[in-house]
């Protein structure tokens, strides 16, 4: 038996190495580094340890900022990349002809950089003083006039940022989706027209919980996603995100780290375990009501 | 309520350049008697199942009409059929409680006859103690064995007190001893019901055990459609005899000459009123009886005892099947020493087909 196990742990070795130097010690020092206050990284002392840290960045306006930001960018976008996603792959599978042209097509954004896409994005949305741009061409059928949705009102830039975050997660959860939905059997599908379901009950009471572990993983990956949003805000609105007030908490943490006002891992690091608490703390929420909806 | 087919034809269009349309179902003419279980019964692919699902409406003819009584339901969709469908691998709703998947039809009626949940409930209660699944309402299909999944998927399809019950290869999912069990079961239902019932089996066995019709199947022609003695004792052409039956009757290559049956040099029969020529001649195992000057010869293989009978099992030159399986009373001897043995044939056991159509020849006094 002690054989077996120390058989055992010697396989684990590697692993429990690898995880250890790159996962457990990186996170245990940034909890570290959260709670020293002062800290240099050049000559590597601090004057002492407390709450300093997080007292700082919870009176930084431009953390909190961001903070509101992400909250916004993920309690829109998940939702309704997930919804748009399921309404698209339901129409995806109830269609015949073309289908994988389609499928093709919408998996297209998948395969492209997020910063060329980006810049497409601003291209079609930037208003300089010799294009109104693309979007508000069309706005301006409608009689809107032009709004500047890279340099302008706040509500506008939000939009955009949540549209692209919309535009770029779409792919991913299409694919999931279309699979999830492809492995539901006829039979099922079958035995409810001959009871005479009609298609929405049929939609809501089988297609729905049959696919809900799939759904659920989408939204549980976007709610993480979305809260580690960072190069989607750069390749819209460039790197001064605190100056655009377009910055999320991964972006606030890098500027502590290596922006221009930069140099202060311990704010950084306090900022890193708020969003971990945060990202933890929806996770389980999560998980507490998928224990009610999502049938295995 | 009685189910009528009338020349119906299912054609399902082949796929891709140059493929050929596949019959499905090829001018179906029958009707299945108000009240009764019928088995349809054929091999793999010969169009059991399209027969089926026609008449569920799961699949529309191509061309021929459907009738429930007197009502025409070619066109009309499924859901307006009043029909009940059991699929081969149950399809319960793995998300949904017993009492739910059973309730799920009863979900969909609107207007006047709308139900309570209350109602529902009790409605789903009543079935459930028919199939005697009562004691299992909360359970999800998921922690159901097999035997009672099957009975939940019958009482999910009995709910709505449709006219007509399906039933798709309703025990081939159940092993052997729970396939007995559950066709009694089936058998039992549908006599306490009194619903017309149509199910599909390859299992003949199963066909001739519980269903007062069969129509028997091959490549989407009907062959046969009788009670399941009727079919057994008098078949209609080879594939009928060498499909029902077990151990399968045993067929040789025959000839008849002044209105006598040879089997090679053998003259083992009297066949009145048949005319000379070649034949099949196809005998039950039941029938042959041993006889020390019998006229059939056949040498001796080996002797398996079966308890109540015993199986001997010889060879004959002109067997089409690679032996010869006879089965009689355990109370004879026989002496496994010997090289040969000799039988004695029965002549209602003992079925002639047309060399060339495998149609029935009739001899003697059936004719």
């Amino acid at each position: 038996m002690e054989n077996k196990s120390a058989k055992g742990w010697l396989y684990l070795i590697p692993a429990i190495l690898f995880l250890g130097a790159f996962m457990v010690y990186p996170l245990v020092d940034v909890f570290v580094y959260s709670f020293e206050e002062g800290y240099n990284s050049a000559s590597q002392t601090f004057f002492g340890t407390g709450l300093y840290n997080y007292s700082y960045i919870l009176h930084d306006p431009y953390f909190l900022q961001a903070v509101k930001n992400t909250f916004i960018l993920v309690i829109v976008t998940v939702p309704l990349s997930t919804l748009i996603a399921l309404g698209i792959s339901y129409g995806l599978s109830s269609i015949k002809a073309l289908r994988e042209l389609f499928q093709t097509v919408y998996f297209l954004p998948y395969v492209t950089n997020t910063l060329a896409v980006g810049l497409v994005f601003m291209i079609l949305f930037q208003k300089t003083p010799y294009t109104d741009g693309l979007v508000n061409l069309i706005l301006g059928f409608f009689g809107v006039s032009p709004i500047d949705f890279i340099d302008g009102p706040y509500w506008a830039k939000m939009f955009v940022l949540c549209f692209y975050t919309v535009w770029v997660v779409l792919p991913f959860k299409i694919l999931i989706l279309t699979s999830a939905l492809a492995s539901v059997s006829d039979d099922y599908y079958n035995a409810a027209k001959v009871d005479g379901t009609r298609p929405f009950r049929i939609f809501r009471k089988i297609t729905l919980p049959m696919i809900s572990p799939m759904i659920f993983y989408l939204v549980i990956t976007g709610f993480i996603g979305a809260f580690k949003a960072y190069s989607d805000a750069v390749a819209l609105f460039g790197v001064n995100l605190n100056a655009a007030e377009m910055n999320t908490i991964v972006g606030y943490v890098y500027d502590m780290l290596y922006g221009d006002s930069g140099g202060y891992p311990s704010y950084a690091s306090a900022a890193a375990i708020v969003l971990f608490a945060i990202v933890l703390t929806i996770t389980c929420i999560n998980l507490l009501i998928s224990k009610k909806h999502v049938h295995y | 309520m009685k189910v009528v087919l009338q020349n119906v034809t299912k054609i399902f269009p082949g796929r891709g350049r140059g493929a050929s349309d596949t019959v499905a179902a090829s001018n179906l003419d029958f009707e299945i008697p108000d009240g009764e279980l019928i088995a349809l019964l054929g091999p793999s692919g010969c169009g059991k199942s399209t027969t089926l699902n026609l008449i569920s409406g799961l699949q529309k003819p191509t061309s021929g009409r459907i009738l429930f009584g007197e009502d025409d339901v070619t066109d009309l969709p499924p859901e307006n059929r009043g029909v009940g469908l059991v699929f081969q691998n149950y399809a319960l709703y793995p998300h949904l409680s017993v009492t739910d998947n059973i309730t799920f039809p009863l979900g969909n009626l609107r207007g006047k006859d709308r139900m309570s949940k209350a109602e529902m409930k009790q409605k789903a209660y009543e079935i459930a103690k028919l199939v005697q699944i009562d004691g299992l309402m909360d359970r999800k299909p998921g922690e159901l064995s097999g035997g009672q999944q099957q009975r939940v998927a019958i009482a999910r399809a009995l709910v709505k007190m449709p006219k007509i019950l399906l039933l798709d290869e309703p025990l081939s999912n159940l092993d052997a001893r729970l396939r007995l069990q559950t066709r009694e079961e089936i058998k039992r239902i549908q006599r306490e019901t009194g619903i017309t019932t149509v199910f599909v089996t390859h299992d003949q066995d199963e066909a001739m055990s519980i269903s007062d019709r069969i129509i028997v199947m091959k490549e989407g022609v009907v062959q046969q459609i009788g009670k399941p003695q009727e079919v057994y004792d008098s078949p209609a052409n080879l594939f009928v005899a060498n499909f029902l039956g077990t151990p399968p009757i045993n067929v040789f290559s025959a000839s008849v000459k002044g209105e006598k049956l040879y089997i090679g040099e053998d003259c083992v029969l009297d066949v009145k009123n048949v005319p000379d020529g070649e034949v099949w001649a196809a005998v039950r195992p039941e029938g042959f009886v041993l006889d020390e000057n019998g006229p059939m010869k056949c040498a001796l293989d080996r002797v398996e005892v079966m308890g109540r009978d015993i199986s001997v099992v010889s060879e004959n030159e002109n067997s089409v099947n690679p032996v010869v399986r006879s089965i009689i009373s355990a109370e004879n001897r026989v002496d496994i020493s010997s090289k040969t043995v000799r039988f004695r044939l029965k002549p209602f056991k003992t079925l002639l087909f047309d060399k060339k159509t495998e149609d029935r020849v009739f001899f003697g006094d059936d004719k």
